[in-house]
């Protein structure tokens, strides 16, 4: 399955909370979601935030300077 | 069967507002969160500029209150349409830059919109009369609920029984009777509702969820306004507004220099559209130079910048200069003495 990636590098939240929000509301139920992020804080808001609204949180990563979060699209 | 109604609330991540929704739930409403982010929200870049607050745990409250509550949250981006509120405020700003009361009108109009389009039925704040002194007061709370364009669909579950009857009050949507007459500064009605729901790992209030209220920073924003000749602002503009020591050091430029790593690794992203400055020979701060400057004006940036290195007593330090396209080069310059660097320059 494809895999969309927001990019949300030096943005600090919420915004990479909205960026992911604004794309998800787009996609399809099942679809697959990345955010690559430069802000830590993601890590925890990014997951908080797809609890919340029904998004499955499929992995959390630190890559150097970076923070992957990615979520499956739920149905609600 | 009834129809089960459907509410919006207003969540800053405070107490009041988390209390506000609460209560609403607990009538058997249907309740979900809204959430603006103007640019200005301390929640929002607080988190991850500063070295000594990556130890802090990193939570945004508007989030956990949802998560508490068990209801979805929308967080909305407002940056662009909440200028034309600071810019123009209609009621004025409060002691700092903060126009508190335009401020609130914007968000329940655009809770009101919201609602609208999603077919919600009314809209909850968790506002208190006399809670706070320019948006929440009782002469004020009308204005809210009549400029915003959401009259009578707005419910302020705390203090609903020092008001008149709102729609979902006469409809019998909620019951009035089992909302709230708090009133004035004190939090002991809130803490002890808060208590009663369980709730003990709230957000403390800590004197607003905004810059515009910080005096400091309210001083910054009003010092780029009058060196730009208009008010006007990008989102890097107030983030940096956030970060590190200002000096103007003329009207047609100011240094921003780091206080710490944080700032420094923060602000080496924006290296690429300000000039920056670094101390090579001697360990020190990076800056940045935000406006138009000759060769005389890096000069004088650099000698300020020698000043917070560890040079500053050195006869000479080494800075090196890079220009928007990554280009360097280095000028050596006395450090300034402690006497020279002017009050004034020092936003």
């Amino acid at each position: 399955m494809s895999r969309m990636v927001v990019d949300c590098r030096r943005m600090l939240c919420p915004m990479p909370v909205i960026k992911v929000q604004n794309q998800a509301v787009k996609m399809a139920p099942g679809e697959e979601l990345e955010a690559v992020c430069t802000d830590p804080g993601a890590l925890n808001d990014i997951p908080a935030w797809s609890r919340i609204n029904g998004h499955e949180v499929l992995e959390t990563r630190t890559e150097g300077a970076e923070y992957i979060v990615v979520i499956r699209v739920g149905d609600s | 069967m009834t129809q089960q109604r459907k509410a919006v609330a207003l969540i800053s991540g405070g107490l009041d507002s988390l209390l506000a929704a609460r209560v609403v739930q607990e009538q058997g409403v249907h309740v979900e969160g809204i959430n603006f982010y103007t640019g200005f929200c301390v929640e929002g870049h607080t988190h991850a500029i500063r070295k000594k607050d990556r130890a802090k745990p990193k939570r945004n409250n508007a989030l956990w209150v949802a998560e508490q509550l068990g209801m979805k949250l929308h967080i909305v981006d407002i940056i662009e349409e909440y200028k034309q509120v600071l810019f123009n405020p209609k009621h004025g700003y409060g002691a700092n830059l903060n126009p508190c009361l335009d401020c609130k009108i914007f968000m329940v109009k655009k809770a009101h919109e919201w609602i609208q389009e999603n077919g919600f039925d009314f809209i909850i704040t968790g506002e208190v009369i006399g809670q706070r002194p320019m948006s929440q007061r009782k002469d004020t709370m009308p204005v809210i609920a009549r400029d915003s364009g959401a009259t009578n669909l707005l419910l302020r579950p705390l203090c609903a029984r020092n008001l008149p009857e709102t729609l979902p009050e006469q409809e019998g949507w909620v019951d009035r009777e089992q909302l709230f007459d708090f009133s004035g500064r004190t939090r002991k009605p809130q803490m002890a509702l808060a208590e009663k729901f369980g709730f003990d790992d709230y957000a403390q209030p800590a004197g607003g969820c905004c810059f515009l209220t910080d005096a400091q920073y309210s001083v910054k924003l009003a010092d780029l306004w009058r060196a730009r000749g208009e008010k006007s602002y990008e989102m890097d503009d107030i983030m940096l507004l956030k970060v590190g020591r200002h000096l103007r050091l003329s009207p047609d430029f100011k240094l921003i220099i780091s206080r710490e790593e944080g700032e420094g690794n923060f602000m080496q992203g924006y290296r690429n559209q300000y000039v920056s400055l670094k101390t090579t020979s001697h360990p020190g701060p990076m800056a940045l130079v935000d406006g138009v400057v000759s060769e005389q004006d890096l000069q004088l940036a650099a000698r300020v910048l020698a000043r917070y290195s560890k040079g500053k007593t050195a006869e000479s330090v080494e800075v090196e200069i890079r220009d928007m396209d990554a280009n360097t080069r280095c000028l050596k310059v006395a450090p300034m003495g402690p006497l020279e660097i002017i009050p004034e320059w020092i936003l």
